[in-house]
């Protein structure tokens, strides 16, 4: 902690109008010891992390893969790197709205072109926990929603909602990918709400912990994958395969969400981190 | 009758494991003539065509009318044991480490008499039955057993120097998620292998065949995916020691060319899968098998690698899954390579199209994965290392020789 109380230092020193001051200095401040946690909600990028499964005669997402370039041996003997490859929608992603045929012609919709102040939103956590536990094929409904703002308040505009359901403590692949033959088993949100949510409060997107925004079962919808449809079609964006949901509280969370630059990207592996206040 | 070869017992810890040693293996230009009819399992010799005779050893003028038109033609391979010896010292570091080795001279049905390798049940005045199989060094040497074999005779020491035999052996099957990789593992328990460890990737998306592999007895499941140098590289750590033969069955093809069908994605995965996958096991299984080839009667002996015949061949129609195929193949030679001063066989197998779903379009005859997991084991047991299986392989291998410019433009076979 010597470190952060010198920082804090350093920052209280320059608060009279250099750089760090002002609000920044105030949020810097809370960062370093003054009362905001930095969660990551981020899993590990590592091989054995599952992509959404398509049909075999379909184009099919990479996997995480990483080679080694050198590791200060005869190949590089200062240092240590790799070379990755993995699809744009990888672990936990940020989907854009190019991402799906509804957003295709929007403005703004690619990684390289949403505008970046976009990347940091307020976020509401609705905890379905204990419904995904009794029903993998749990879906929020938008009378869900409505009740748990019946309890936590309005979802402010410009907001994430994020779908709580610790699916992603689940360390076996199998079990997280939760596979049968007639498709994948996961929580997800309810046709009705994705709607709901874009129209009467006006959300930035939709995060969740499973492997893609939309639930397991979603093909059959009458509107297929409507999470993907409905909110890229209306240019918000999708955060799924987040972990540490349970460590935000219901509303408050910043979340810090930035995609990498990708010319054209329909998403990127994101490493997300939420700024909470300590109550 | 063959002394039975007992089970392998546990290693002992402070002996030091033998070290690889080589049978002498230089063979003239002509003598690869009789390795090319060993690594297919033919038992065939030179005929002068202008005076009939046989011709042992291969030459390149006849020895009888000086005729320089000597085709191989395959042969009765029928001959009667008139000498036999047992040798008891010898300064070759193989052999020595390998004494008694029986010799014996063998008059054959077709002419010749031939100084041969002898099984231990093969007795003077014996008819025997004589073939040509591949030794250590990967050179052609003729081998002697009784007409009628024995009870044990596959248990003959001098004979596993010559065979892959899967009896008492550890296996990796690299790919259970297949129906090949299933019969494969039904097919070496059959074979008597000791342990049978089978390779599964992409463990939440289920396979019938996994689970139908893992109820067979002796097998066990590891996870590992070819396409992931990690985890090729933790399975090396685990099962390294004890794979004495590795069957690298990955199998990826998709229809498709490169003008009808641009897909770099698709195609990248399937040179991930065939090509740069074997790479990395070759990388991380290679070098501790071949420190194992002579770790006693049960050592190290064997890799497979399970080929499309359109490696050797382009099928327009799989043309990239054929592209993937033929840079496996080349590797495979370089593996062979760097296998051989351990003594370890690498064993190319080319099939035709498998009846599986990938190749529901394709007319038949297609392969059902039984017979082909069926040949590849008798390919071991025979000592083979090349080894065409089904009609549409033993066709393409045969083309080849005779008109490659032919089969290039009729590959719609």
């Amino acid at each position: 902690m010597a470190d952060g109380q010198d920082a804090k230092a350093a920052i209280s020193n320059t608060a009279g109008g250099n750089a760090a001051g002002g609000m920044l200095g105030q949020l810097l401040g809370g960062i370093l010891g003054g009362g905001i946690r930095v969660v990551d909600l981020t899993m590990t990028l590592q091989p054995d992390v599952p992509t959404i499964v398509m049909p075999p005669e379909f184009g099919q997402s990479w996997p995480f893969r990483m080679e080694e370039i050198s590791r200060y041996d005869h190949r590089g003997p200062f240092c240590y790197w790799n070379n990755l490859s993995c699809g744009e929608h990888t672990g936990t992603h940020f989907d854009a709205p190019i991402h799906w045929v509804s957003g295709k012609d929007l403005p703004e919709n690619a990684t390289d072109t949403i505008p970046v102040e976009k990347f940091i939103a307020h976020a509401c956590v609705v905890d379905c926990s204990a419904q995904a536990a009794a029903d993998p094929d749990f879906l929020l409904t938008r009378d869900a929603v409505e009740d748990w703002e019946a309890v936590h308040g309005l979802i402010p505009p410009r907001s994430w909602l994020l779908m709580r359901t610790d699916w992603s403590l689940k360390q076996n692949p199998v079990a997280y990918m939760n596979m049968t033959d007639d498709g994948a088993h996961t929580p997800g949100p309810h046709e009705d709400l994705i709607p709901w949510l874009i129209e009467e409060r006006d959300v930035i997107g939709f995060g969740c912990e499973a492997v893609g925004t939309d639930a397991g079962q979603a093909q059959h919808f009458n509107v297929p994958f409507p999470c993907h449809y409905h909110m890229h079609g209306n240019n918000r964006f999708g955060l799924p395969a987040l972990t540490n949901l349970d460590a935000l509280p219901p509303q408050g969370a910043v979340l810090i969400t930035p995609p990498l630059k990708i010319r054209q990207g329909s998403g990127s592996p994101a490493r997300v981190l939420a700024l909470v206040e300590a109550t | 009758m063959t002394t039975a070869l007992p089970p392998p017992k546990k290693k002992d810890p402070v002996r030091r494991t033998r070290q690889p040693t080589l049978p002498p293996g230089n063979r003239s230009r002509e003598a690869q003539g009789l390795t090319a009819m060993a690594a297919v399992g033919r038992f065939a010799l030179q005929i002068c065509t202008a005076c009939g005779q046989t011709q042992y050893p291969p030459r390149q003028v006849c020895g009888n009318c000086l005729g320089d038109d000597l085709p191989w033609r395959d042969l009765d391979p029928g001959g009667t044991l008139l000498a036999e010896t047992r040798l008891h010292h010898a300064n070759d570091l193989f052999f020595r480490d390998r004494l008694p080795w029986r010799l014996g001279v063998v008059r054959m049905d077709a002419g010749p008499s031939v100084v041969v390798h002898l099984a231990e049940d093969c007795q003077q005045g014996m008819r025997v039955r004589l073939s040509l199989n591949l030794d250590r060094s990967g050179h052609a040497v003729m081998n002697a057993r009784p007409e009628t074999p024995g009870p044990n005779s596959e248990d003959d020491l001098q004979l596993r120097e010559l065979t892959m035999d899967p009896k008492d052996r550890r296996v990796l099957i690299v790919n259970g998620k297949t129906e090949l990789g299933l019969a494969l593992a039904q097919g070496f328990k059959a074979a008597g292998a000791r342990e049978i460890f089978v390779g599964y990737a992409e463990p939440w998306k289920a396979s019938a065949a996994l689970d139908a592999a893992k109820a067979v007895d002796g097998v066990t499941l590891f996870p590992l995916d070819v396409t992931d140098t990690d985890s090729v590289q933790e399975l090396a750590a685990v099962l390294g020691g004890k794979v004495e033969i590795m069957v690298n069955n990955s199998y990826h093809p998709r229809p498709g060319g490169a003008v009808d069908r641009l897909d770099m994605n698709l195609s990248r995965e399937e040179m991930d899968i065939h090509y740069f996958g074997l790479l990395r096991l070759a990388g991380y299984f290679g070098p501790t098998m071949r420190a194992r080839g002579a770790d006693g009667a049960h050592g190290a002996c064997a890799w497979v690698n399970v080929l499309s015949a359109y490696a050797q061949v382009n099928n327009p129609a799989f043309g990239t899954y054929s592209a993937s195929q033929a840079a496996a193949w080349s590797l495979a030679q370089c593996l062979r390579a760097e296998l051989s001063p351990g003594g370890i066989r690498v064993v190319n197998a080319f099939m035709g199209p498998l009846d599986d779903e990938w190749h529901q379009m394709v007319p038949p005859p297609k392969l059902p994965s039984d017979m082909v997991a069926g040949r590849i084991i008798e390919a071991l047991q025979k000592g083979r290392e090349d080894v065409p299986i089904g009609a549409v392989a033993e066709e393409i291998m045969q083309r080849l020789v005779e008109n490659p410019k032919e089969i290039e433009r009729e590959i719609t076979l």
